[in-house]
Order: structure tokens, then sequence, then C-alpha cells
């Protein structure tokens, strides 16, 4: 009986405080160091030169093509939330695939997008695909 | 009624003691003594080329203050905050006549009137109040001297270019009167202030 007194609210103070750390933490350190100089730290881009990713329709449409862009960068237009970005993109070469992973789920629940969860085996396969 | 006398005596001295003599901002430019007079350096003549292929010269800020910067359309460390933080002061001083935005690209190889036509387009920023000029790579090199700031090709560096991102404040005499790093937003702020206090001078 005792030991339950003390085991439940232990329980839900263990809860309670996972619930207030952030997620992917290692996926928002990445994304300090190698997209907040561009995208910016709340995601918004930089006005018609670099396209948003926070609530970004072509973010949420394109899952399966960002772990590529990441890589390898990206060329040509894009068109993001109705307007055309043609400024070119260097990739991040030196990212592993676990890395680019959680900068993904980071963005993909980031400033108000709700993006779903991607698996590292999405992310493999995608980046097989485009190799 | 005496009360009521007394206090309104007080709320305007009050009222009053707050105002302050108007602030002025130094003279940042280099001086030097000559017959007992500081003489300050001014920035030098320049002629580069604007984003609507015009010419863009020390004329074209006659009677004006202005912001300058160095940067390039491609840069993917400092410069897109820096844009960021200008458009934040455009957009505060858009409405000030006597205050323009020069922006300097150190990439003129890459960097087009054309691109930096588009670039400025993009922004949706008026040609007539924001410069984006391009030019001789040393006389762009050489004037960033005078604006403070330091720019180095670096071919070690994946940019190509190592360079400090300050805002410079120049006033109608070609004189630096106040600058920032142009990445921090607090800075900015300030330096936003520092604009302020020039233009009552204009």
């Amino acid at each position: 009986m005792r030991s339950k007194a003390i085991l439940i609210p232990s329980l839900l103070i263990i809860l309670l405080l996972s619930c207030e750390s952030k997620p992917y933490r290692q996926g928002e350190a990445l994304y300090q160091h190698y997209c907040a100089n561009c995208h910016m730290d709340d995601g918004s881009g930089l006005a018609g030169n670099i396209p948003p990713l926070a609530r970004s329709d072509y973010l949420a449409q394109n899952q399966e093509h960002i772990a590529c862009i990441i890589r390898y960068g990206q060329e040509g237009e894009i068109t993001v939330n109705g307007r055309v970005y043609q400024n070119p993109m260097a990739g991040i070469p030196e990212l592993t695939e676990f890395e680019i992973t959680n900068i993904i789920n980071f963005i993909n629940q980031a400033w108000g997008n709700d993006n779903g969860y991607l698996p590292l085996s999405e992310v493999r396969k995608s980046l097989e695909d485009c190799k | 009624m005496k009360p009521f006398l007394l206090f309104a005596t007080l709320l305007f001295l009050l009222v009053f003691s707050c105002r302050q003599p108007e602030k002025q901002l130094p003279i940042l430019s280099k001086g030097k003594e000559v017959n007992g007079q500081t003489v300050y350096e001014q920035i030098p003549d320049f002629a580069f080329v604007g984003q609507d292929s015009n010419l863009v010269t020390n004329a074209t800020f006659a009677g004006k203050a202005y912001v300058a910067d160095f940067f390039f359309t491609s840069c993917p460390t400092i410069c897109p905050i820096m844009t960021r933080n200008m458009l934040e002061i455009y957009k505060h001083f858009q409405d000030s006549t006597n205050l323009l935005l020069l922006s300097h690209t150190i990439d003129p190889r890459r960097d087009t009137v054309g691109r930096l036509r588009q670039y400025a387009r993009n922004l949706g920023v008026r040609s007539d109040k924001w410069f984006f000029v391009t030019g001789n790579k040393d006389e762009i090199y050489d004037i960033a001297d005078d604006y403070f700031n330091v720019v180095i090709e670096d071919p070690t560096l994946p940019t190509g270019f190592d360079h400090s991102g300050r805002f410079v404040l120049v006033d109608p005499q070609r004189h630096i009167r106040a600058y920032c790093q142009g990445t921090d937003s607090t800075a900015v702020k300030k330096f936003m202030e520092d604009i302020e206090t020039l233009l009552h001078e204009i």
C-alpha cells in the first residue's frame, strides 16, 4: 500500500517532467548549426529569397524529398506557400542519415508544424533513391 | 483649490524637468588635428552600379543619412540574418525621406545587376530607397575598409569569403556616426535609435 502511494506520484512526476522536455534536442542543435543562418531561428526564411520551413506546404507535401535536399542541396525553382523561390541551396554532405532524420523530425514539429514523425527507414530509402 | 494648484505646479515642473537636452551622436570617423581643429575622414568618392543599372555615387546620398553594409546573395552564413535586420530598418524608416540604405555585394562576379535586382524585388523593397550595388571588386573591398568593414577572399572557406557584418550609419557630411553588428538583433534595435537621433539633426 505504502509503496504504491510513493510509486504513483513518482510516476506522475516523471511523466510530467518528460512531457516538458523538448523532443528532438539533437535535431534542434543541428538545425541551429546548419540551417538557422538562412531559414532563421523561427523557420520564417528570408522574404522571397529563402523559403520558410514554418507552416510550409512544400515541407508537408514533400516529406520523401527533404532528406535529399538536406544532403545534396536544391537547384531550380520551387514553390512554397504560393511563392516561387529560385536561389540554390547548398547540400550538407557531412550529415549522417541519423542526423538528417533528427533534423527533419525537429522541423516537422517546430513553429506550429504538424507533419508527423519520419522514421529512419524512410530517410534511408529516400537517400537511397536520390543517390 | 490650494492642493490642486500645488499639484498642477508640481506636475508642470516634473514634465519640464524630464525634458533632456537633445542627444547627439559622436563622429566615429578617424580624425586628425589640423591647425588646432579636428578634421574627420570622410567616406571617399565612389561610383557603383545599382539594381536598376543606375549609377550610384555619393551624390545619390547628398543631404541624407544612409546605412551601408557588405553582403552577397549566395552567402549561407551571416548575410541572410543581416538582410533580415536591414529589412527591419527599411520597414521602420520606410517613410523617412532622409534615410537610405546601401548594400554592396562582395561577390561581383556572381552578383550581377540582374541578380541584385531579383534579390531586391524578392524582398519587395523600393529601388530608390535601398540600393544594392556591384562594381569593381577592388574598389568595393577598399571602400569596405572606410566603412569599418573587413572583407577578405579566403579560398579555404566553403563560401570563399570572410567578412564582418557591420551596419554603418553615415551622415550627410560623409562621417560615420554609429555602427553595429548586423547579425545581432538587440544591437540593431539600439542602432535604429541612433538612426532616429541622427535624423533629428538633418
